[in-house]
């Protein structure tokens, strides 16, 4: 088990170095001058001057580079150009504020999707089955965005013109309240619910075929316990990974839905960024998320192995 | 996957025609794609005609999906909509596709050191929440539909090799391969003649799933401002010039919403029949 987690640690290494590399040659395709873009448009010649030495811009590429990692490896991830404040600390202010909205909406897909893809594996080829596998397509094809500003719709005028209320029933916007997390959380779920649902489905209809379980069901076992305790169990294991996955594809999403409810996470800061051209705060971001996400899924991978012994011995 | 061989596609197509919501996906790609095509001529009204007396007006017998926040017909710059969706799906996929497909034939049959360098590549673009390295891309090189398009494609490359590699990896061995190669084939030959064809069947299936990835990534980045420019009726650019109007004028909200979700349905559901149509596995 050990040997396979530091494997799969040293693995991790030159995706991380590859995802830095990328985030950093990004900014000198920007049009223009790469110091420029670093400082700002607004910046004084002598600031502009100052980051080309700091970040040695005259110097070779792969020396700037190791100069950025260098600086990125001590939690130095430069200064936004709008505030002026280390990218860092701005990150660090907005995480939390993402990671609660990414954490609940993977709970909540989790506990509708998974339970409708057992239904729909159980009463396979039924209306059920046919019903819900539509709902969860229809869920992987509709724009996360659009689903917020639907349900905008419907919690803030639709619902209180029914009940005769003169406020809206969910607050639109903003944050601070439950109340407030509950259209983002909901918006953010859809498209990993549907996954989830397909995905179960799919892993059960497959474990269901096998002799154990028949066996179980030819001993007597109740059916429900078949389900739960034989079935399902084997089937989390590819659900799982689909699970860990699904978590790049919440952070990324985060981004539209904080945008639809301006919730100050790290979304809201990323596409403020570029509409500033503060490049420090958008290659922070996209470092810091993708690097959360490549972790996530060595975790997924490691809890894979424990759940699976089998893995270990590949 | 089996491969796509000539003979077997009448009985594709049969197998195809037989699953309802594969048929349903046929007709929405097949409406959409005449409406893309047709747009200009099918469109009742100029899609670029301000009238601020309309404004925001809802539905109604001349206007059937209502105006616009300028008062321009919704309608018809929801047709004009679908051409922009539709040469974004094909631009993205055909990115994905040229670069990704060569790359995942000479990672699986060169192997060794190529293989590799080229899959620790994809590894390092994987890692990237795909939204987010289209985001990158996009804010570096610049927002516009072009540099949209091509974000997209490149974010899609990986997905592509490595499907092609693994069909491949699966492919070389074969007998067929060795008989071809002692007859004096080279590799240029084997790999165009011989491991190409095997790589078909799961590429129609990846690129009809991946052109309502692209739908959706595009109008992502519309709904973001890194699009087409405010003027061009591409759908996520309407969802984000009519959110202004949520509570007042909801339709302008709906109907882009609504024509992103149909279409991309339509090719998820036809690239979902076309796999249990080529998968000899799910074969009944």
């Amino acid at each position: 088990m050990t040997t396979y987690i530091v494997r799969r640690l040293l693995l991790a290494i030159p995706v991380l170095l590859g995802v830095s590399f990328l985030v950093f040659a990004s900014v000198r395709f920007v049009p223009g001058d790469p110091a420029m873009a670093i400082a700002g448009e607004l910046a004084t010649p002598e600031l502009v001057a100052q980051v080309r030495q700091e970040m040695g811009l005259d110097r070779p590429l792969l020396v700037q580079y190791a100069i950025y990692l260098e600086r990125v490896l001590q939690g130095d991830l430069g200064r936004s150009v709008r505030s002026g404040l280390p990218v860092a600390e701005e990150i660090a202010n907005r995480l939390p504020k993402t990671a609660q909205l990414a954490v609940l909406s993977l709970l909540f897909a989790s506990a509708i999707g998974i339970p409708l893809g057992v239904l729909s594996a159980t009463r396979a080829n039924t209306w059920v089955d046919s019903l819900s596998m539509m709902l969860a397509l229809i869920g992987v094809s509709m724009p996360i965005f659009w689903l917020g500003l639907m349900l905008m719709i419907f919690f803030s005028v639709l619902l209180p013109r029914w009940l005769g209320l003169s406020e809206p029933v969910l607050p639109p916007t903003g944050t601070g309240t439950w109340q407030h997390l509950v259209m983002p959380v909901m918006a953010l779920a859809a498209t990993s619910m549907a996954i989830q649902a397909r995905m179960t489905r799919a892993c059960m209809l497959e474990v269901l075929r096998m002799d154990y379980v028949r066996t179980a069901r030819a001993k007597g076992v109740a059916e429900r316990w078949v389900i739960y305790r034989h079935a399902l169990r084997n089937a989390l294991i590819p659900i799982v990974t689909i699970i860990g996955l699904q978590f790049g594809t919440l952070l990324g999403g985060a981004v539209l839905t904080e945008t639809v409810f301006a919730w100050p996470g790290l979304g809201r800061l990323l596409v403020d960024a570029i509409g500033y051209r503060d490049y420090p705060v958008v290659q922070g971001t996209v470092l810091v998320v993708t690097l959360g996400f490549v972790l996530v899924n060595l975790a997924v991978d490691v809890l894979y192995a424990y759940l699976d012994p089998r893995i270990r011995y590949h | 996957m089996a491969p796509l061989r000539r003979r077997q596609t009448p009985d594709v197509v049969r197998r195809l025609l037989r699953s309802p919501s594969a048929v349903l996906g046929m007709v929405i790609v097949s409406i959409f794609l005449f409406i893309s095509v047709a747009a200009p001529w099918i469109a009742p009204h100029d899609y670029d005609q301000a009238n601020f007396r309309l404004a925001r007006k809802g539905p109604s017998a001349e206007y059937w999906l209502g105006n616009d926040e300028l008062g321009r017909d919704l309608f018809s710059r929801l047709l004009h909509g679908a051409r922009l969706s539709m040469v974004v799906g094909l631009i993205a996929v055909g990115i994905g596709l040229v670069v990704g497909t060569p790359l995942g034939l000479l990672s699986g049959y060169l192997g060794g050191a190529t293989d590799l360098a080229i899959m620790r590549l994809m590894d390092v673009l994987l890692a990237f929440p795909s939204i987010l390295l289209a985001i990158l891309l996009v804010a570096t090189f610049g927002p516009g539909l072009n540099n949209a398009m091509v974000a997209i494609g490149i974010v899609s490359i990986p997905v592509y090799a490595r499907l092609v590699r693994s069909s491949t990896l699966a492919t070389k061995n074969e007998l067929f391969v060795d008989a071809s190669r002692s007859v004096g084939a080279n590799d240029l030959r084997i790999l165009v003649r011989h491991i190409f064809p095997n790589t078909l069947a799961p590429l129609v299936v990846q690129s009809t799933l991946q052109i309502a990835t692209a739908i959706l990534s595009a109008s992502a980045l519309g709904f973001l401002g890194l699009g087409a420019p405010p003027d061009v009726p591409e759908w996520g650019n309407m969802l984000q010039k009519g959110r202004t109007y949520i509570f007042s004028a909801p339709h302008i909200v709906v109907f882009p919403g609504l024509a992103i979700m149909l279409t991309v349905l339509g090719f998820n559901l036809l690239g979902d029949g076309l796999r249990d149509a080529l998968d000899p596995r799910l074969r009944r």
